[in-house]
Formats: C-alpha cells, structure tokens, sequence
C-alpha cells in the first residue's frame, strides 16, 4: 500500500517537471540566457568593428554616469545619457498618465454599452494595435509634419500663416507615445470596469454620495488593479521604446531605447550598449516595485 | 408620509414602448410597513425605484412630507434602499460599509464611529465589524446591507425583495428581525416581495400589483380575506372559483345562487358588481365536507393529498368544477374517505366572495 503511494508520488512529481519543462525551457534560452550574456557583455572592451574583446573592464559602466573631457582629461557627468534617462523616464510617465486620463473614460464608456456592442468598441479600439506600429508612427507623422495634412488644411483656410512645427518635438513625442500605448491602457482597465457590479454605483449614489464621490470613493478603488496593470503596461514599453522617438523624436529627441540601439549600431560600443540596457532594467524594476509597494498600501485603506 | 399620485413610466418608444406602471396612485403612512406584493414584471421594483429617484417616472408626482422627490437626484433623497444583491462594498469592511451614507453626508468621525456601532449593535453583527464582506455569509451581508440602510436614519426605507436570496430558515428569521428592526427604528418600510406569505405576515398594509397597476390595497387579512378580483384572489393563497349567480346585493352582503340551485350569501362590494353570472371566490380553509344531501355542492371525492399539517380533498363537483377543501389534521383523526366516494362542499354564509373581475 505505501509502495503504492510512494510510486504514485514519485509519478506525480516526475509529471510535474515534465509539465514546467517547455516553459523552463524557454526561460532559460530566451531570458535568463540572453540577459546573462548581456551582463557579461557590459563588462567587457569594445571592439575596434563592434562585437567586445574577452578582456575585463568597468569602463562601460563608468561611461553610463560619468565621461572623460577628451581635451583636459577632467571627470563630468556624462550629460547626453542623462538627459536622454530623464527624457525618457519624465516621457513614460506622462505618456502613462495621459494614457490613463484619455482610457479611464474611455474604458467606462465602453463597459457602460449596452453587452452586445461593447465588442464592436473594443474591435474599434484594438483595429490601430494590430497595425504595424512603424506604419502607424509614419501615419502619426504624415499627420503633423510641416506639409502634413493639419497644417496643409490650416493653412488652406487661413488660421496660420506658416507651418507649425509639430514633427520632432517634445509634445509630438508624447502624443505619438499615447496613441501607440493607449490600448494597453485601455485594455486591462476595460477588464477590470467589465467585472465591476454597477449596482455598487446605484447603492452609493443611494446613499448620499454625489457622481464625484462615486467615482473617487467607488469606482477607483475597485478597478484599480486594473489601472494598476495597465499602467505597467504603458510604463516599462514606453522606457525602452524605440521606433515612435525615433520617427517622432527625429533622431534629435533620443530616448535611452534610441541610445542603446546606438551603441550596438553606429557607436561600435557593445559593453557601453549592454550596461545602458542593464541600467534600463534596474530603472524598471526599481519603478515596478516601488509603484506595486504604493498602489499596494493605498489599497489596504483607502476609506479612513 | 409618502403620497404617490397618477405615477406613469413608459420604457421605449413607439412600438416598442412598455408601460411599467400605469397611473399608481397610493398614500402610505409615516411608521408603516407597507408591502408592494406582485409577480415579477408586475411595475413593483420600478415604483420603489422611482421613490429612491433611479428611475424618472414619464407622469405623475412623487411627494414626501408634501415635498415633491422627483427633483432630486438620488443622494439629495432622504430615502435609503435595501439592495436584492446587497450591493455591499467589495473594497470595504463592514464597518466601513454601514458608515458609508454618514461619512457621504459629512458627519463628523466621532458621530460616525458612534452610529456604526449603534447600527452593528442593531443588526447583531457588532463581532463581525471589521471583516471584509467577501467574508462573511449570505445572512450576515443581508443584516450588513440593512445596517447600511438605515445608518443615516431614512425617513423611508426601501427593500427591494431583500430575502429572495436566503435559504428557508433565515428567511423566516429575517422576517421577524425585519419586523423589529421596523418597530426599533420607527421608520417607514417600502417592501417589495413576490411572496404572498413574506407579505402576509410583516406587513401592515399590502398593495397587490399587476401590469404596472395597483389592483388592491389593505391589510393582509382583508387582502386574503376579502380580495376584490380574481387576479388577487388566485396570485394570494389558494382558492376556488365558481360561477353563480348573483341575486341581490344589500350593502356588502350578495344573495347567491350556486350552480346546484342552492342559495346562501356571499360578501361583494357594493357597487363593484351587479347582479348576474359572477365569479365566487372561496378558500379551500373555508369550506368543508358534508353528507351529500345536506350540502351546497354535492360531488365525487377525486383525491386526498396528504400534507402533514392538513389534508386537501379534491372534489369533482356535479358541473365539473374541480373544489378543493383543505383540513387540518389532528392526532386522533382517522382518515374515513377515500377517492370514489359521494361527497358534498358546503361552506358558511357570508365566507364567499363575490370578485369584481
């Protein structure tokens, strides 16, 4: 009898590494694999025609924060990474906020149709994703340009006088990235408003609350884990992205995707590239958990 | 005091267009419990949405205190409502949920503290304060929602089929608790229920509804006792009907002529009808077996169901009406009739009533 049940649980278990093997698998060789290579990478030299030479060095590390004068040989902050780190954390969090304020309503709107119609929305709203993102960037760019078609119609009916610059700015940048992530915004919180009990929303407006109220006191805190999701969603893709800068952004307004496609490309310096990549990593982690922490406590007491 | 006057809603448009309620007009008492009884689509949940403002009736007047309501959004009303799913705050414990309607209406933290805990105290859940609603059974949210209701002291209180959901104990449990809560707190209970016998026995006054109307109002013995129409009398217990014939009526007392020739009274309002073939009503409690020679009705006994409590005997009356007499039964009774056998109904005058339809 114990013979038994110790054969069947030596099956079971044997059944269960079988199960999680194609998923190991693919950890291994396509994540935990490829991040290790890149890790030793970063602390390699730079080879003359890109790829690295198998000798130690923190060099690619000291060049992510720091830079060498080339004339005087003094120590500085390494300026241009900087600016391109906080262009493209201060970038993602306000593509992450704009793309909440424009999907929170977005997502009632469509949980509040009636059942049957509610797919048609979300087809509406998930037709652009499925597009090719470079073709919806160049669309984004055909739309703003200086010849593009809003300034062409404005001009044609005579609100201005010259073109705007719209195209490689800051704000083209950050409308580019909003409609690029918003159904990622839009998707998670729709699931989470899909799920909620308006009567909930009737039982509170019942109870004195005013619409505000309803929606600060109600509504908020029981989709939240949606918002939550998907501002990660918006968040971490925005940090490394990489086409919309560089389409929207010109070349002018890097972002650290742009930087770090720089270094294995045009500047020949692989470690360099590999310890930004890394740096990319620990950022979002760092927000992740930080973020997850906040959201986390406020959930616990969110009525005094 | 609520007073609804020539309340119309009409969903939909055109073709399509549904009548839910249909000129109610109704007045109902400060400190009564007053119950909205009637199957489902019969108009009852949208009147008691319309008095709590989640519904805007198309005419008509909704006054409380000889205040009109219906310009008031839902949170301006001082009027709370008992949800049938509860509708408790999945976010929040259950202290948290019954001092939602005091926290909303800005009362200071202290009154609050002091009002939940009177209100748990109220609803017996005072253990249970800090639990989050996930936690707690079906029962226990039902006295939650309760305590939730009533926290910021409604003039009315509106129970929509707040017990549909409970098991057979707690029903009749929460019943009683109810009829308490009503009397503890002295504030006026809209109740809506499709069970006549929830209605029978909580309320003081019942309104019976079908198709968007009220068809009769009054206490649960005068509604059970004496309905007016033959939707009333079918929907509240059991009862037969039987064709007669109206002979005269003096006051609330009708002669009768039953289909075996035999004639005894009946009640039938005065005014409601007028001599000719009418509808009898009578309860199968009301009625009795007899010799057939001595009876109003002689028949043949077609069947005796068992009901532990009582025996029902089903009777094929001479002109094929099928009457059932109901009996309660008592430990020394032998049972002496058995299907087949010649048997009469006979029931005393003045039981019958005489139905408007």
């Amino acid at each position: 009898m114990s013979d038994l049940a110790a054969t069947r649980s030596r099956t079971e278990r044997r059944n269960r590494w079988l199960l999680l093997l194609p998923a190991l698998a693919i950890l291994i060789f396509a994540a935990a694999g490829p991040l290790l290579i890149v890790l030793i990478y970063s602390f390699l030299t730079p080879g003359d025609y890109g790829g690295v030479v198998w000798k130690l060095s923190g060099e690619a590390w000291f060049n992510v924060f720091f830079e060498r004068d080339f004339f005087t040989d003094t120590l500085g902050f390494a300026d241009a990474h900087l600016s391109i780190l906080w262009r493209s954390i201060s970038l993602s969090l306000m593509t992450t906020v704009l793309a909440f304020l424009v999907g929170f309503p977005t997502a009632y709107f469509i949980a509040t149709r009636p059942a049957n119609s509610r797919d048609m929305w979300m087809l509406l709203i998930m037709i652009p994703f499925w597009t090719n993102l470079l073709i919806r960037t160049f669309a984004i760019m055909e739309l703003i340009r200086n010849e593009g078609t809003i300034n062409t119609v404005l001009l044609a009916i005579g609100i201005i006088d010259e073109p705007i610059q719209m195209l490689f700015t800051n704000a083209s940048l950050l409308a580019g990235m909003v409609f690029v992530y918003l159904p990622l915004m839009i998707l998670p919180v729709y699931a989470a408003m899909e799920r909620f009990d308006f009567s909930l929303v009737e039982a509170a407006y019942d109870l004195y609350a005013t619409r505000r109220k309803v929606l600060t006191k109600v509504i908020f805190p029981i989709v939240k884990p949606g918002v939550i999701a998907g501002s990660i969603l918006v968040f971490v893709p925005c940090l490394g992205a990489y086409v919309t800068p560089r389409v929207l952004g010109g070349g002018k307004k890097l972002m650290l995707g742009n930087l770090i496609e720089l270094q294995f490309g045009a500047g020949r310096n692989w470690p360099l590239g590999a310890a930004l990549a890394l740096t990319l990593l620990v950022i979002v982690t760092i927000a992740l958990l930080f973020y997850v922490r906040v959201a986390g406590r406020e959930g616990e007491s969110n009525i005094g | 005091m609520i007073e609804i006057a020539n309340v119309t809603k009409v969903f939909g448009q055109g073709e399509a267009a549904f009548r839910a309620l249909d000129g109610v007009s109704v007045t109902i008492d400060e400190n009564e419990f007053f119950t909205l009884l009637g199957p489902s689509g019969c108009g009852k949940t949208t009147l008691l949405r319309t008095i709590a403002g989640f519904v805007d009736p198309t005419s008509g007047s909704v006054k409380l205190d000889g205040q009109s309501l219906l310009e008031s959004p839902p949170y301006k009303r001082p009027v709370n409502t008992v949800f049938q799913s509860y509708a408790l705050f999945p976010h929040m414990t259950v202290a948290q949920n019954i001092g939602f309607g005091l926290e909303m209406q800005g009362k200071p933290k202290s009154e609050v503290q002091e009002t939940v805990a009177e209100m748990l105290e109220l609803v017996r859940m005072t253990p249970m304060a800090d639990r989050q609603t996930g936690q707690i059974s079906g029962g226990q949210q039902q006295r939650v929602a309760l305590a939730r209701a009533l926290a910021p002291r409604p003039k009315v209180l509106l129970l929509d089929e707040p017990l549909s959901a409970l098991d057979f104990k707690l029903r009749k449990e929460m019943q009683l608790e109810l009829k308490r809560l009503q009397s503890e707190t002295g504030i006026t209970f809209i109740f809506v229920t499709h069970d006549q016998e929830e209605a029978l026995t909580m309320s003081d006054r019942i309104a019976v509804m079908s198709e968007g109307a009220i068809r009769q109002i009054g206490g649960p013995r005068d509604i059970y006792d004496h309905p007016a129409e033959r939707f009333v009398a079918d929907f509240i217990g059991d009862t037969n009907f039987l064709e007669v014939e109206l002979l005269r009526t003096e006051g609330e007392e009708g002669r009768i002529r039953l289909a075996s020739g035999a004639e005894t009274t009946a009640r039938a309002l005065s005014g409601g009808v007028s001599a000719g073939t009418v509808t009898l009503a009578v309860r199968p409690e009301h009625a009795d077996l007899a010799d057939p020679a001595e009876a109003l009705l002689p028949g043949t006994l077609a069947e005796v169901v068992y009901f532990g409590t009582d025996t029902h005997y089903h009777v094929d009356l001479e002109d094929g009406t099928r009457f059932v007499v109901r009996q309660q039964n008592t430990p020394a009774q032998v049972q002496r009739r058995a299907a087949g056998d010649r048997v009469g109904v006979t029931f005393a005058p003045g039981v019958g009533q005489v139905l408007r339809d």
